[in-house]
């Protein structure tokens, strides 16, 4: 679905990104996993439209038999036109609006009203929590529910392709587990995820194919599982 | 004073404030998204007034025509300005696009008294507003009316779409966070533009008010309606468009209830509004309905 040859990233004066290689299988779950300026965000930033990349190429095929189009160069505000959509690090939900008008916002380039009125449905459905809050500003929300309307405003695109930055950044371990448990359910519906996570286990577990990256490079790569009964791989990122 | 005297004042006061708290909302809305003080928005209104009388005095249109041509005429040029004088700057620090405002404000003065010439010019009143009406002991001008039923209207329609639309929605949520909102699909040029257009209409509906109340136009009318608008906004809290328009009513009632009770200071009216600006500043920064601007992490 995404082909991604060769990428360079620079980022606040570095080049975070030095010749990556990635592929992202229709209908599965992918995951970047690494330290702490590994270039992960970077790299689903510069999918995203909001980094500019050096050089490379980054092919995507929206629906299958259609022929690959570029995404190098393109405006954040194109990505979701083209089916791409990214709960971005750190949610980022508006906290001056409602739940409601943040859902809505996420929708913004559809115009269908039915639609739109089906998939919130399906959002309240995913996380139940976020109905009782349909009225309450984005602001006041608890970190997990803020996670959850971050997940249900990027899924309002009606997305073929969803991208997660962290999303169990500062969240209890329940709650990440219940995250996971949605992108899981997410998944099975047929939607195809790019999940960057620091929490290596956790993703590791979700991930039908991973990336482990260090200082700009893939360094290893494999499926989840074997990943996680790597050597290299639990004593630096599992804790032994 | 008699009570009759005080209501004559009450309707004065609330017609300039109206007129205020009209250019207020488009500091405030552009200040809402961009964190820049359009300098040139208060003459906007001054375009907005001659248009209006070139297009009643000199073309001979109806009254009613020739507003509403000024006002997309002078929404216009205000979504120009922005095109030209401040998008290029978006990324350059705030005090460029502060200096390239000023420098567009004096730009359009001067041209204006190059196109315009520098002579004040009458503007013809529709003989229907001038009339009064008559109830009890208090006369009332029907243009002392109108303003603030107009404004009334105009900050209905302004909060429907503000509140109700998608355009609106986008504006409220590129005044948090501009990224996210690129992310979520909003073309943000084409909102801000949006903005520029809604403010610019409002100043120059305002002008045009100002133009039938203080029945002449030339090229620096805008000037201090556009600096008391700007202490309105601030006062009301600035970002906030229901503060603008609470902020401009304050200041109308404040300029002429102090030259009513106080005849002597009259000379001073015009300082009023800088004092209430200072002591805004002093006392509560964040202005009436202002949120205190939280640094982005």
């Amino acid at each position: 679905m995404l082909e991604i040859r060769d990428l360079h990233v620079r980022y606040g004066g570095i080049q975070a990104v030095q010749g990556v290689n990635l592929s992202i299988r229709r209908g599965s779950i992918v995951t970047l996993v690494g330290a702490n300026g590994a270039g992960k965000s970077s790299i689903i930033r510069s999918i995203a439209g909001l980094n500019k990349t050096i050089s490379g190429e980054m092919l995507f095929t929206r629906r299958e038999g259609d022929t690959p189009v570029s995404l190098m160069g393109l405006k954040p505000e194109d990505m979701v036109r083209r089916g791409i959509s990214l709960s971005p690090e750190g949610r980022r939900i508006l906290p001056h609006l409602t739940v409601e008008e943040n859902l809505l916002l996420g929708a913004y380039t559809r115009s269908d009203r039915d639609g739109i009125k089906s998939d919130m449905e399906r959002v309240y459905e995913l996380f139940p929590r976020l109905r009782e809050r349909l009225w309450q500003k984005g602001g006041t929300l608890s970190g997990g529910e803020q996670q959850m309307l971050a997940v249900g405003r990027a899924l309002m695109s009606r997305p073929d392709m969803l991208m997660l930055d962290e999303p169990s950044l500062g969240l209890a371990p329940l709650l990440v587990r219940e995250i996971f448990n949605i992108v899981r359910r997410i998944n099975e519906q047929g939607m195809t995820v790019l999940l960057v996570e620091q929490n290596a286990y956790a993703a590791l577990n979700v991930a039908h194919y991973a990336y482990i990256l260090e200082v700009g490079r893939v360094v290893l790569e494999g499926t989840g599982q074997e990943l996680l009964e790597n050597p290299k791989v639990k004593e630096a990122y599992l804790g032994g | 004073m008699t009570l009759e005297m005080f209501f004559q004042h009450c309707f004065n006061a609330l017609t300039l404030g109206s007129l205020y708290a009209l250019i207020a909302i488009g500091y405030t809305m552009v200040y809402g998204i961009l964190r820049l003080i359009n300098f040139a928005h208060g003459d906007i209104l001054m375009v907005g007034a001659y248009f209006v009388f070139f297009g009643t005095f000199a073309f001979g249109w109806p009254w009613g025509l020739a507003a509403i041509l000024a006002i997309v005429g002078a929404s216009v040029i205000g979504v120009a300005i922005e095109r030209v004088a401040y998008r290029p700057l978006r990324e350059a620090p705030r005090i460029s696009a502060l200096i390239s405002a000023i420098a567009v404000s004096f730009f359009i003065e001067s041209l204006a008294v190059v196109v315009f010439s520098g002579q004040p010019r009458p503007v013809v009143q529709p003989e229907w507003l001038i009339t009064e009406w008559q109830l009890g002991q208090v006369r009332i001008l029907k243009l002392t009316a109108f303003v603030p039923v107009m404004t009334a209207i105009l900050v209905a329609v302004l909060l429907y779409v503000v509140y109700k639309t998608k355009p609106g929605l986008a504006m409220r949520a590129i005044s948090k966070d501009i990224e996210t909102t690129r992310l979520m699909g909003v073309r943000v040029d084409n909102i801000i533009a949006f903005t520029f257009c809604i403010g610019s209409a409002l100043a120059a509906a305002s002008g045009i008010m100002w133009a039938l109340r203080y029945p002449q136009v030339h090229p620096y009318m805008g000037i201090m309606p556009g600096l008391k608008a700007f202490i309105a906004a601030v006062f009301g809290g600035i970002g906030s468009i229901q503060g603008a328009v609470i902020g401009g009513l304050a200041l109308g009632f404040v300029e002429i209830m102090a030259v009513a009770f106080l005849p002597e200071l009259s000379g001073y009216r015009d300082a009023f509004a800088f004092v209430l600006l200072v002591l805004v500043l002093v006392v509560k920064p964040t202005g009436l309905l202002g949120e205190r601007l939280k640094e982005k992490i």
